[in-house]
């Protein structure tokens, strides 16, 4: 068995090394009973594991690590079997060759940032030790800090460091547990546009833990979505953020309004389709009209149950109402109450349905609103989002 | 006026050895303790922690059982080399080592169960193995604990009586300590010799643990703020 002692050439690394995995692992112990299923595999580049705290994000990326063992399944890297339930074959952590930066980094405090980068590499000679630690900190950008320990240097920094040293050993697999998550947007850049010019020259994969949806936008690659367990969507982070399939994953990803629905006629040729939204009002408070909506047109027949999700930003308010629009969809409504929110207000008005709309404090003013004040929405075709229920 | 420097040479000799024996014996065991997923893991804990609290005389008295040559143990030792090991410097020292374990091992084991979990992680991950893991990352962040450990067993072994008076008695130059020293000066109405082991005793332990905790002083403060990484 080849030890991450030797370089690892062509017979551990295969020409396009893909991670395939199947993994089952049960947690009954916990309060909580917790089951991990997932098939997935992920291509030299950024996969996106997106889902929110407690989906199991972290456990995957220790049982692809080695350092939980899954109950069942199968963890491949190109021809390099790392987990085989069926055969009982179990590369040891030490072994796998797996990168990992764990969520808080884990840098050894009382190691300078030059021997946190050398200690992947003990079985080199010194010289090549440096030499590599040294070209990885160049690629980093962080020679500077070489005899800073972790404890004196910044957060973005540390997080150089981190990705210095789990890349220095040359993995086969990088696996990354949210590991910009306390950084501020300029720093995360910089350093993904690093991640990305090494991984050019390296292609490996490299799977991406986060529970932001920025991130998941910013990184623009393929996302696979996980919940309680399971990945429940994937794609493009497009595909997968701006038609959420599951109404966690919208909540998420920031929709203020999330109606259920039903479908009330299919519009092939106009790529469209009409929704009821259910109310669930009292009779009378208002006159009682269904709320329709113009949505775009998805797979479903007439009659079937969905979920829209509008977000509070995409809606526009009136107070006259507006003609000549191209928005499909406007509302006549109530001001029910508006809310200051740091430079922003969060209006609620009653259309039937109460939705919130997000307006600027100067929207505000001009409009003169006021409580209570007859209004109209306008939500355009495809700010309607469509998911399943 | 009359001290026993004989008594005091043994009895840094014995504490010395001691010392040395249980960071040999107590650093695997307290790593044992600090990551072991056993679930009788408690047993042996109880088991080593029972110095503590247990009479000297009790530990002192199944020592000399075990050592003697009614047991097993006592027997195989004289077939071997032709005595018992009761009331011998050797005898003394395996006492010593059984009475002041868990002085070593329990701070041993605090320092290293109080190492970050995730730092033996991305060490594994890295491809270090565990001893590699324990020299690189455990022991070096266990420092302050394991000169504590390193000081309680010292200074605890000086100043043992009981277990050394069953297992060894009272031979001047191979048991005879200083603390049975200072007894039998008291027995004999000695006062002033008495007195004069005893302060020098009180004074010696004094100066190791001062220069022991002060040395832990200046590695401490740097080990915990880099530890908030």
């Amino acid at each position: 068995m080849p030890t991450p002692a030797e370089p690892r050439l062509p017979e551990t690394r295969s020409a396009n090394p893909t991670l395939i995995a199947r993994i089952r692992k049960t947690f009954s112990a916990t309060q909580r009973p917790f089951w991990l299923n997932v098939d997935f595999s992920a291509a030299p580049g950024f996969t996106i594991l997106f889902g929110p705290s407690g989906s199991g994000k972290t456990t995957l990326l220790d049982c692809v690590a080695g350092l939980t063992p899954p109950d069942a399944g199968r963890i491949v890297v190109g021809e390099r079997v790392l987990f085989d339930a069926g055969s009982r074959a179990s590369i040891p952590v030490a072994k796998r060759a797996v990168g990992y930066v764990l969520q808080d980094l884990a840098l050894f405090p009382h190691l300078t940032v030059e021997q946190n980068t050398e200690y992947g590499l003990p079985h080199l000679p010194r010289s090549e030790r440096r030499e590599r630690a040294a070209v990885m900190l160049q690629e980093f950008r962080i020679e500077h800090l070489r005899q800073q320990r972790p404890g004196e240097i910044s957060g973005g920094e540390r997080q150089r460091v981190a990705l210095a040293r789990a890349l220095v050993t040359d993995p086969c697999v990088l696996l990354l547990d949210e590991p910009l998550a306390a950084l501020d947007a300029p720093t995360k850049s910089k350093i993904l546009d690093d991640l990305r010019t090494w991984n050019q020259a390296h292609r490996i994969p490299i799977l991406y833990v986060t529970h932001s949806r920025e991130e998941v936008l910013a990184l623009g690659e393929r996302v696979l979505v996980l919940e309680e367990g399971h990945i429940v969507a994937q794609g493009t982070p497009h595909e997968v953020l701006s038609a959420p399939l599951q109404e966690t994953v919208a909540q998420l990803a920031g929709f203020e309004n999330i109606f259920d629905a039903t479908v009330e006629s299919v519009h092939e040729n106009r790529g469209t389709m009409f929704c009821q939204i259910m109310t669930s009002r009292v009779a009378g408070s208002q006159e009682d009209r269904p709320v329709l909506l113009e949505t775009p047109l998805i797979r479903a027949e007439v009659g079937s149950l969905l979920r829209v999700g509008i977000r509070a930003g995409d809606i526009l308010l009136a107070i006259v109402n507006p003609i000549g629009l191209s928005a499909r969809n406007v509302l006549a409504g109530r001001l029910v109450s508006m809310e200051r929110r740091d430079m922003m207000i969060c209006a609620r008005v009653d259309c039937g349905v109460e939705m919130e709309v997000y307006l600027t404090l100067a929207a505000c003013d001009s409009l003169a609103l006021a409580k209570g004040r007859e209004v109209w929405l306008v939500i355009k075709t495809h700010s309607c989002h469509l998911m399943r229920r | 006026m009359a001290i026993d420097w004989q008594a005091f040479r043994l009895t840094i000799e014995l504490a010395v050895v001691v010392s040395a024996v249980l960071v040999v014996v107590g650093l695997p065991l307290a790593y044992w303790i600090a990551f072991s997923r056993r679930r009788w893991k408690f047993i042996v804990e109880a088991l080593i922690g029972l110095p503590i609290v247990l009479p000297p005389t009790v530990l002192g008295f199944y020592v000399l059982v075990a050592l003697g040559s009614r047991s097993p143990l006592g027997r195989w030792w004289q077939s071997l080399t032709g005595h018992t090991l009761a009331f011998t410097f050797t005898g003394l020292v395996i006492g010593s080592i059984l009475y002041s374990l868990p002085f070593a091992v329990q701070p041993f084991a605090a320092s290293f169960s109080s190492v970050d979990r995730k730092l033996l992680a991305a060490s594994a991950t890295l491809g270090a193995s565990s001893l590699r893991t324990f020299c690189r990352v455990v022991a070096p962040l266990s420092v302050p604990g394991l000169v504590a450990g390193i000081a309680l067993a010292f200074a605890h072994t000086m100043g043992e009586f009981g277990v050394v008076l069953m297992v060894g008695g009272n031979i001047p130059g191979v048991t005879r300590t200083v603390s049975i020293g200072i007894y039998d000066q008291v027995q004999a109405s000695n006062y002033a010799s008495a007195n004069a082991m005893a302060l020098l005793l009180l004074v010696f332990c004094f100066a190791v643990l001062t220069l022991v905790y002060g040395l832990n002083r200046t590695t401490l403060p740097q080990a915990t703020a880099n530890r908030k990484v």
